[in-house]
């Protein structure tokens, strides 16, 4: 296998942008992605576009996307993996590399969200369960179905509803410090406690927004990282992908995820390294519930111990291992399809040390984690970047 | 500040499940039983029922009945509905693990919203909406 490294980012601004279409959306993230990468759309060789669709209006995204961008005859694919579709999209262009199929490659994660209201993407995300299971008489919602997941941690390891609270106001103080994020505004511990309840015990400020946005990244080659003379690589130094049963019922436990733990050993151990060599990790923090399982699942704690990380304050910039230091899916927003690919984005800038002022994290060995999780947990993929 | 945008055309979509080879459960809950499957070669039980065995792929499946007694696992309440049930007053939603060993996924009625906990005793009982959809939901077990 070979080397791969991310030589180019960019992202559009995240929140609802009526203000832009599905394409133009993308071009926010492309024309950026490519300039820092120094190469041009005719370089490319293959482009895995991550997202989902259904709320947008075009049923073949990657190609109105790739025609828009100047990117017709390159090699197309659209990727899913639900709310992982930017990693898988990722990980579809790492292998291309890897496998010496492909020198250089575009990878797109896009998702347009407010072309329809509320409640109808409450309906969308609620069937992507098990439909005829979950919603057809149940009607399930994303927040109910990570909800049940808080209900049995906050039962088995006494996890408060303040806990989790102070997840969203940590990742609203980081998200306040990007100009790309949804929302950049601090919010307080009790204005998180007193939101409405969406889904018990899970509050407005405990779920992700519905979000517009884009993120694109450039992967080339050793090879071509040395032709273009690129002076800061970033290495995608280790992957790992797993998955679990589409019914929730069916599940080993709902105190974390079993696809999280699975990914992120295999990630680990292909980069031959551990959760103590971090510099900074971005995690899936769809809801607060959600960040601190993570934190369980991917080994910064140990399991039943992530409300004490968020406690004493050791996932924040001067703690043990910072998280989500772009606001998370939480304040920088939640566009599915393009979230793994945006967090491609925030950890190269973190690796180059190049954040915004006051969500740099200090760096020491130079390695970051993503973790990017699809539904509940369905689908699940950790990247591990090193510079 | 609103934005201009063009309406699209309206898409209405009704998908229809075939069930020929789960008939036996839907036609079960009209006569107040819940079935599960079995397979008859590697013993694994299904719910919700299934006609393929995914333990040892064999297809010879026979339906039991689930006592429907069971311990809730986990719960939750739900506020803001979905577009579909939106005329649906809020509900709770359980999982809950039956004495047979399957775990299954329904609503909890009957029982105020403090008296519900995890480890609660429930019954899962058939039941034929006032629209004539075939469903299931947990009582508490008295």
């Amino acid at each position: 296998m070979r080397k791969v490294a991310v030589i180019g980012v960019g992202m559009s601004r995240f929140g609802v942008r009526t203000d832009a279409n599905l394409v133009e959306l993308s071009f926010e993230a492309v024309k950026p992605a490519l300039e820092d990468a120094g190469v041009e759309p005719k370089d490319i060789e293959y482009v895995p576009v991550g997202t989902v669709g259904f709320w947008y209006e075009e049923p073949l995204p990657a190609v109105v996307i790739a025609e828009y961008n100047g990117l017709t005859t390159k090699g197309l694919v659209r990727c899913e993996a639900a709310c992982a579709s930017g990693s898988s999209a990722l990980l579809t262009g790492y292998t291309m590399i890897a496998s010496g199929l492909a020198d250089l490659c575009l990878v797109i994660g896009i998702e347009k969200m407010r072309e329809i209201d509320t409640r109808m993407v409450m309906e969308l995300i609620g069937r992507a369960g098990y439909y005829m299971w979950e919603f057809e008489n149940f009607g399930m919602t994303f927040p109910a179905y990570y909800a049940m997941h808080a209900t049995a941690h906050m039962a088995k390891y006494g996890t408060t509803e303040e806990d989790l609270a102070m997840v969203a106001v940590k990742n609203h103080k980081y998200g306040a410090l990007n100009p790309y994020a949804h929302f950049q505004k601090a919010i307080t511990l009790d204005e998180a406690l007193s939101s409405p309840m969406i889904a018990w015990p899970l509050k407005l400020y405990d779920c992700c927004p519905i979000s517009d946005g884009a993120a694109a990244v450039v992967l080339a080659s050793e090879d071509k990282v040395k032709e273009l003379g690129v002076d800061t690589p970033v290495w995608i130094a280790g992957v790992g992908y797993s998955s679990d049963t589409a019914n929730l019922s069916k599940r080993v436990d709902y105190v974390g995820l079993r696809s999280s733990v699975i990914a992120a050993r295999q990630a680990y151990k292909m980069a031959g390294v551990g959760p103590e060599d971090l510099d900074v990790a971005t995690v899936h923090d769809c809801f607060t519930i959600a960040e601190i399982m993570a934190y369980e699942d991917i080994g910064l704690c140990k399991k039943g111990e992530g409300a004490t990380l968020i406690r004493e304050g050791q996932t924040e910039i001067g703690g043990k291992i910072p998280v989500n230091l772009d606001g998370g899916l939480k304040a920088k927003g939640h566009p599915i399809g393009a979230t793994g690919v945006a967090m491609a984005v925030e950890l190269v800038k973190q690796l180059r040390e190049s954040a915004e002022k006051g969500r740099q994290a200090p760096m020491k060995n130079y390695i970051a984690l993503a973790h990017n999780v699809g539904g509940t947990g369905h689908y699940c993929y950790v990247t591990i970047f090193r510079r | 500040m609103s934005m201009p945008s063009i309406r699209t055309r309206p898409l209405t979509i009704y998908y229809d499940v075939p069930i020929a080879r789960t008939e036996k459960f839907w036609n079960g809950i009209k006569e107040g039983k819940i079935y599960a499957t079995k397979c008859k070669k590697c013993g694994t039980l299904y719910f919700p029922p299934v006609a393929d065995c995914a333990n040892c792929f064999s297809s010879d499946m026979e339906w039991v009945e689930l006592s429907g007694e069971g311990e809730v696992e986990t719960f939750t309440h739900i506020i803001v509905r979905p577009a579909s049930f939106a005329d649906e007053p809020p509900y709770t939603v359980a999982i809950a693990r039956l004495k047979e060993g399957v775990r299954v996924l329904a609503w909890l009625t009957g029982a105020k919203k403090t008296e519900i906990k995890v480890g609660m005793p429930v019954k899962l009982e058939a039941k034929v909406t006032p629209e004539g959809r075939l469903t299931y939901e947990f009582k508490p077990l008295k």
